[in-house]
């Protein structure tokens, strides 16, 4: 004796917050079961556990029947299948498009290949989320790279709009996709302290003042690749450290303004051309596509870890980063004012971020 | 030749791949309407194909117009191999046919396939230019409106109600033609679809001829069902009302009273129930009642006489065939009387027999015992009245309607709920059952033999209703369960009398200035009323008091057609009333009852040997009694249990298996005020030496007791029976005789002389025999009660519910349960059937629980047996939810979202009042009479029905406005769903408030609702445009692949629902209303991985307003109203 079939369908499409969330986290029905019936709803409802199945079961087959239109957001407010209130629509797509910072973390920069995704049970067993919910993130950055990937304009309003997510969300996957396009290694023990609401900050910075868009937003190309051409220029910056005259004339421009400032005074007078160095290599080199993949990695060993050994707190990084910035500009030989600008607000803002333990 | 209809191909969207290398997909379209087709070009490589064709022409007769449905099928192009069909839409173009429902079908309909589902949609326009010939001789019935709603529909009015009309069409089901065996599983299907389309148009256009024959413009109540017989064909046949209707125009109270969502509401322009205020001991105050009563003085004496004349030979010569096959009430006291305890079953050999009598016989029959006590009546009637001043010519109109009713062959109306006053006394529930051969049918491509077969059918029901001394039968209803080649016919309604009223010729005005005008004779006929005591049974134009009166009984009561206790009416104390009342109609509006109400169902499997033929016929026939008789034996102690004493919209289903059958009643309980309370339930053991046996006994006896108080509290029913037996008064509440007029207290004591006599209220006993009644008994108790802040009803309202929010939410559930264990008991199979139902509803509530408190109305189950071991219960219900607080915030809101009867009551007194001295009117309501408040009302209903008389009449005006608008409006929502119609001129604020209502979705897909009900709560209904008859079959040959059956079922009905909104959204609609889901056949082969279903649905299409947005409307300018007032003119 067996209920062969049950099925219960709503006009308007009858979705639990609560069930879908184990949906997404990739619950089994009876593991789903289990959890509601710890959650305590059937005393709330005078429900059995057979009822409490039916209605996750049913409840599992509305959610992988919504899945495909989710796949395509849109569409999910132009089909006529399910009659969903606006309001859920946002709540669905929203959770759905919602990720794990710890999964992120692990993917982040990978390349959203077939390979990664074959590595997601390792993923899973480190991170703790499990294989079903792992694939689902992995396949919607995947599905948001590839459509943003051809579109022009701003990467952010485009992922907004395709994908009617909510601003912080869609600036979240403007930073995976960001990441993943460019491959930055934020996988290296150096670089594990790092949250990733810390590279989605420094993304969106990078976004805004390097790539092409930033300069014109009618440009052919999109947010998604560097600007080739400030790549270039940030050549010239080699200058502040190859110039013998200008670094001594930079650093004592720096240490006046910052004399009897600072705590670390003496620690940075001592270090500042290492740093000076560090800082304007990481320009110089970041043409080579190599070098931008350990863009972060190396701003962690050449600056900021010599800073936190000398134990700098983040007031005296933020003093030196502005005078270090300004002080530039006074140089009387040193001319490419714009490009240091562009390059030393993302780096100081950067910075400021990921400078913590 | 009449007709030109158009069809433009627009776009299509989201359609599927149908080119693996390029992803995309060449698609066209063809149009096809009868036999010419039409191609658009092939928009290539894309899956959002942009056509915008011209506009395909075909000129067609009217006829073929309602026949045929529009065929759009889109393919895919293919240079090399046989183009790919995508899939395809069936449009029913049946609305644009008609001048007052839609005039364009445009959006974006589902592109459908029976083997892959949904395969996006398409965008058409369709118009219709009928050219009028009204004068030739016609097989079209273009313009006569249908309607499903089994009451007269809200922004309408009746004239008239005809009657029955009834057809049957009859063709080979293509998928059992031979052609089948080489065709693809599509191709067949589309067959089916196609042919199903084409019946369903053809019966409607048949009955819309008898319909205008009959002199009607509606049908009411249509209910169109098909059986697949299998091999002897498939029957597409339909039952209905026919109506004169007449859209509700200027008179303003008028207006608003229909278009209200309770029906009892037009009140106001009945005569009869106007005068009548609660109960029938206010009747008297009103001149307009001593008017009519007095009419019926003539009768009074001689008729009843003459009605035992008539009655008593027929009732001798029927009383096998009465017993054999149907229940007339289910009034019986003791299990175990005349109707179970010998059913001649030798007679019921002949039911299966092909014999069946000629229409000519079958007449013959009905006249020569029934019209014999009627016919006289009339006669009686106009003689007994002549030469009473106004008197002639009311008799006449009786007259005229009662000989209406005999000339009818069926006087049976498929409504459930009545204009008030029409609906005089209900006598009972009649149901006629017969077991019919399928393989026996001579000509199986002519509908002739299913025709005598139900003639056979509704001669019986007939015949049942008279010996109810009832001349109508309501709620009337017919379903088949078929099995193999037995298929059992079954046909019930509420045998009742009717008012004349919309029976006769004319408009209702003319009697209702004539009941009017004679204040004059207030005074002598009160005692006249009193003589006639039980002869205001016998359906006369007698006023019945609203309240109570159509619980009076209709038959004589010195010859009871059955056992039953009657007393006198609890709440005039006038006339006698049964101690139970089973009937298949909705609770009339103006009842009083007393708490609230609640879903009883009786559940029962019987198990039967395998049989072939005539043997299993037999077989299957010998057991429905007995079925029946337990089905209505587990109603009443259920009913008794929850301490009620009448059940509505009874419906009791039987379908027949393989080795059992199956019968689920289900109706709602309530406590009628004016019946006696219901006695408690008795448990004798048979064997009282058994100490433990007794023991035994009475603890399962306080168990009983205890589930009864327990239900009485649930239910808030506390009858002010103390009261009567203190005061030994007959009027239960002693404050209302306040009210009343002192003149009448010595009436009054005269009764409750008489009504000491039956005093005593028999408890019913419940003999523990054996292990049967052991496990009846138990099974009693195990009906779990609904969770805290559930209600469940299958009626439309719940009685003793109101303040509902906007919130609905429609759904169906399906399940199927599988009994592996095959050698199951009865008792086994009858657990476990319950068990199925119980944990179905409780799954509900679960579903539900986040519109707590609400109610779950019109719950309608249906069972069947797809195969052998398999059990299928299907249901479609709405959820609705109110407000707990009865704090009536805004009065005028509330006046009119609440939907109770004892508002109403208020209203339509107050409004009565009003009428008559407008001056007094503001001191009446408070001092209202009647046990209201104790009857399950409340204080503060009071309050609202002062306001709502005046809001009324300016809604009205919003009403004729909006009407007038209707159209602006449909346009405007098209607007928004498909965004191809330019926007229509509205006027601001309308506008606005469409628009915000549909911004906020912020989506392109305009919301649809759906429900059963007839009415949407806090709304109103401005515009019916047309009935939604969608047939659809569903086939997968890889069930497991789409999740199983459930998976299957799943999608395929969530298509289904999507498919109806999409069909109403284009009819520029934005509800459908009583939708039901007549049919959901599944059928299943998990070794194959392959999945079959057939699902029939129905409802009316229907444009609503918020009423928020109605107020919002109001700040218009009042002078758009006027002029628009002016433009209608009809």
């Amino acid at each position: 004796m067996s209920v062969e079939l049950d099925v219960f369908v709503g006009n308007t499409t009858i979705m639990d917050k609560e069930v879908y969330q184990l949906w997404l986290n990739g619950y089994t029905v009876n593991d789903a079961v289990k959890v509601r019936i710890e959650g305590g709803v059937m005393e709330e409802c005078e429900a059995s556990a057979d009822v409490l199945l039916s209605d996750t079961m049913d409840q599992y087959r509305t959610f992988q029947m919504c899945e495909r239109l989710l796949h395509h957001p849109a569409k999910l407010a132009n089909q006529l299948l399910f009659q969903i209130p606006p309001d859920r629509q946002a709540m669905l797509i929203e959770r759905y498009y919602a990720f794990d910072d710890l999964f992120v973390r692990e993917v982040l920069g990978k390349k959203l290949s077939k390979g990664t995704k074959k590595d997601l049970d390792d993923v899973s067993a480190k991170t703790g989320v499990s294989l079903k919910s792992c694939r689902r993130q992995f396949d919607n950055f995947k599905r948001v790279f590839k459509v943003v990937e051809e579109l022009k304009g701003p990467l952010v309003e485009n992922i907004r709009q395709h994908f009617l997510l909510p601003d912080q969300l869609a600036r979240d996957y403007a930073a995976i996709v960001f990441f993943a396009n460019n491959r930055f290694e934020t996988g290296k023990k150096k670089l594990l302290y790092l949250t990733f609401q810390d590279f989605a900050f420094c993304a969106g910075q990078l976004i805004n003042h390097w790539t092409l868009g930033a300069v014109d937003s009618m440009m052919e190309d999109m947010d998604v690749d560097l600007d080739k051409e400030f790549l270039q220029d940030l050549k010239d910056l080699k200058i502040l450290i190859t110039d013998k005259d200008l670094l001594d004339q930079h650093k004592s421009l720096v240490c006046t303004a910052l004399r009897g400032k600072t705590s670390v005074f003496n620690e940075m007078e001592a270090n500042f051309k290492n740093l000076s160095r560090g800082l304007v290599n990481i320009a110089a080199k970041l043409i080579n596509a190599k070098d931008v993949r350990d863009f972060f990695i190396d701003l962690v060993e050449k600056f900021i870890e010599p800073c936190r050994s000398d134990k700098w707190t983040s007031i005296d990084m933020n003093l030196f980063l502005t005078h270090y910035t300004n002080s530039a500009h006074i140089l009387d030989t040193f001319k490419h004012h714009a490009v240091w600008t562009r390059y030393m607000g993302v780096i100081k803002s950067c910075i400021l971020r990921m400078y913590h333990d | 030749m009449p007709g030109k209809l158009k069809a433009k191909i627009v776009a299509g969207r989201h359609l599927p791949v149908m080119d693996r290398a390029s992803d995309l997909t060449d698609a066209f379209v063809e149009v096809k309407f009868g036999n010419t087709t039409y191609k658009t070009d092939v928009y290539p490589k894309s899956l959002n194909p942009q056509w915008n064709s011209e506009w395909f022409k075909f000129e067609v007769d009217d006829e073929d117009l309602q026949d045929e449905p529009l065929q759009i099928t889109v393919l895919d192009h293919d240079t090399y191999s046989a183009n790919d069909a995508i899939g395809k839409v069936y449009i029913d173009i049946d609305p644009l046919l008609c001048s007052e429902a839609a005039t364009v079908i445009s959006g974006w309909l589902p592109i459908y396939d029976t083997i892959h589902g949904i395969r996006g949609e398409i965008n058409v326009l369709v118009k219709v230019d009928l050219f009028n010939d009204l004068n030739r001789f016609r097989q079209s019935s273009c313009g006569v409106k249908f309607f499903c709603t089994t009451s007269i529909p809200r922004c309408y009015r009746a004239i008239m109600v005809h009657g029955f009309v009834e057809e049957l069409v009859v063709n080979e089901d293509p998928e059992y033609q031979w052609i089948d065996r080489i065709r693809t599983p599509r191709a067949s299907n589309e067959a089916r679809q196609r042919l199903i389309f084409l019946m369903s148009g053809e019966l409607q256009r048949k009955i819309g001829l008898k319909v205008l024959e009959m002199g009607g413009n509606a049908v009411v109540g249509y209910l169109q069902c098909f059986d697949l017989e299998g091999e002897s064909g498939l029957v597409v046949r339909a039952i209905g009302t026919a109506c004169t209707l007449e859209k509700i125009s200027t008179l303003p109270s008028t207006a608003t009273h229909q278009s209200n969502s309770s029906p009892s509401k037009d009140m106001k322009d009945s005569p009869q129930a106007a005068p009548s205020t609660l109960g029938c001991r206010s009747t008297h105050s009103s001149p307009v009642h001593s008017a009519s009563s007095r009419l019926s003085q003539g009768f009074s004496v001689s008729v009843p006489t003459l009605l035992f004349a008539g009655m008593k030979p027929r009732h001798r010569s029927s009383e096998a065939p009465r017993a054999r096959q149907c229940r007339p009430v289910f009034g019986e006291e003791v299990p175990g009387i005349p109707l179970s305890s010998g059913p001649p079953t030798p007679l019921r050999a002949q039911t299966f027999s092909s014999f069946s009598p000629s229409k000519s016989y079958s007449r013959q029959s009905s006249s020569s015992d029934t019209e014999l006590s009627l016919t006289p009546k009339t006669g009686m009637g106009s003689g007994g009245s002549a030469g009473k001043e106004a008197g002639p010519l009311k008799a006449l109109l009786r007259q005229q309607t009662q000989s209406a009713l005999e000339q009818r062959e069926y006087p049976f109306f498929t409504l459930t709920s009545f204009p008030s006053g029409f609906l005089l006394h209900v006598g009972g529930v009649v149901s006629a059952r017969s077991v019919k051969l399928l393989d026996r049918i001579h000509n199986p491509d002519e509908p002739e033999t299913r025709d005598a077969w139900w003639e056979e059918i509704r001669q019986e029901i007939k015949s049942h209703a008279k010996a109810l001394g009832c001349h109508a039968v309501v709620g009337y209803s017919e379903s088949t369960s078929i099995c193999e080649e037995v298929c059992i016919l079954s046909a019930s309604g509420t045998a009742a009398i009717l008012s004349s009223r919309f029976m006769q010729d004319g408009p209702l005005d003319t009697e209702h200035r004539l009941s009017r005008q004679p204040l004059v004779f207030s005074t002598g006929s009160e005692r006249v009323e009193g003589d006639m005591g039980s002869s205001a049974s016998l359906g006369f134009e007698e006023v019945v008091p609203p309240g109570c009166g159509f619980c009076h009984i209709p038959y004589d009561e010195l010859n009871i057609p059955f056992p039953a206790q009657l007393t006198y009416c609890y709440s005039c104390r006038r006339s006698k009333v049964p101690d139970v009342l089973f009937t298949t109609i909705d609770l009339p509006a103006d009842a009083n009852i007393t708490g609230k109400g609640c879903l009883i169902q009786a559940r029962l499997c019987r198990t039967k040997k395998k049989a072939q033929g005539e043997g299993n016929a037999t077989a299957i026939s010998n057991l429905l009694p007995f079925l029946e008789y337990e089905l209505h034996t587990q109603l009443m102690n259920k009913l008794k249990l929850r301490g009620m004493n009448a059940l509505f919209g009874l419906r009791i289903q039987i379908s027949v298996g393989e080795t059992m059958l199956l019968g689920l009643a289900s109706a709602t309980g309530v406590y009628l005020t004016a019946l006696p309370g219901p006695g408690g339930i008795q448990i004798a053991g048979k064997t009282p030496s058994d100490i433990t046996y007794e023991q035994h006994i009475s603890n399962m006896q306080k168990k009983i007791n205890d589930t009864i108080a327990k239900n009485k509290d649930l239910y808030e029913i506390n009858p002010p029976e103390v009261v009567e037996e203190i005061i030994g008064s007959p009027i239960p509440e002693p404050r209302q005789r306040s009210r009343l007029f002192r003149s009448q207290s010595e009436s009054s004591d005269e009764v409750s002389e008489l009504d000491l006599s039956h005093g005593k209220k028999d408890a019913f006993v419940l003999e523990i025999d054996d292990t049967d009644a052991v496990e009846d008994i138990h099974a009693l108790l195990t009906d779990s009660p609904t969770p805290q802040g559930f209600y469940s009803c299958n009626t439309e309202i719940m009685p003793g519910i109101q303040n509902w929010t906007s919130a609905i939410q429609m759904f169906t559930s399906v399940r199927v349960f599988r009994l592996n264990n095959a050698n199951l008991t009865n008792q086994g199979l009858n657990k476990i059937f319950s068990d199925l139902c119980e944990n179905l509803l409780k799954s509900l509530y679960f579903k539900l629980r986040s519109m707590v408190p609400c109610c779950l109305c019109h719950l309608n189950f249906t069972v069947a047996i797809p195969e052998d071991e398999l059990i299928q219960v299907a249901v479609t219900a709405v959820a609705m939810s109110f407000d707990k607080e009865q704090i009536l915030e805004n009065g005028k809101q509330s006046g009119e979202k609440t939907l109770t009867k004892a508002i109403t009551e208020n209203d339509e007194q107050l409004q009565f009042n009003l009428e008559l001295n407008p001056e007094s009117s503001h001191a009446n309501p408070l001092s209202s009479p009647k046990g209201l408040s104790e009857v399950g009302s409340h204080p503060s209903a009071r309050a609202p029905s002062v306001d709502y008389s005046s809001f009324a009449d300016r809604c009205s005006s919003w009403i004729e406005q909006l009407r007038l608008k209707a159209h602006t409006i449909r346009r405007g929502s098209v607007k928004t769903t498909s965004s191809m119609e330019k926007a229509s001129p509205l006027p601001e604020g309308r506008s606005r408030s469409l628009r915000s209502n549909r911004s906020y979705s912020g989506t392109s897909v305009a919301v649809v609702k759906m429900t059963p009900l007839s009415f949407i709560p806090g709304a109103k209904i401005i515009k019916y445009l047309g009935i939604i008859n969608m047939f659809f079959i569903r086939e997968t040959t890889s069930l497991r692949e789409e999740g199983g059956v459930s998976g299957f079922l799943h999608s395929f009905i969530a298509e289904v629902f999507a498919m109806v909104r999409a069909h109403v959204a284009a009819l520029g609609g934005n509800a459908v209303v009583s939708y039901s889901m007549k049919e959901c056949v599944f059928m299943e082969n998990p070794n194959k991985n392959q999945a079959q279903c057939l699902i029939n649905v129905s409802g009316d299409a229907v444009i609503f307003v918020r009423e928020s947005e109605l107020e919002a409307a109001s700040v218009q300018p009042q002078s758009t109203t006027h002029t628009s007032n002016g433009g209608e003119g009809t």
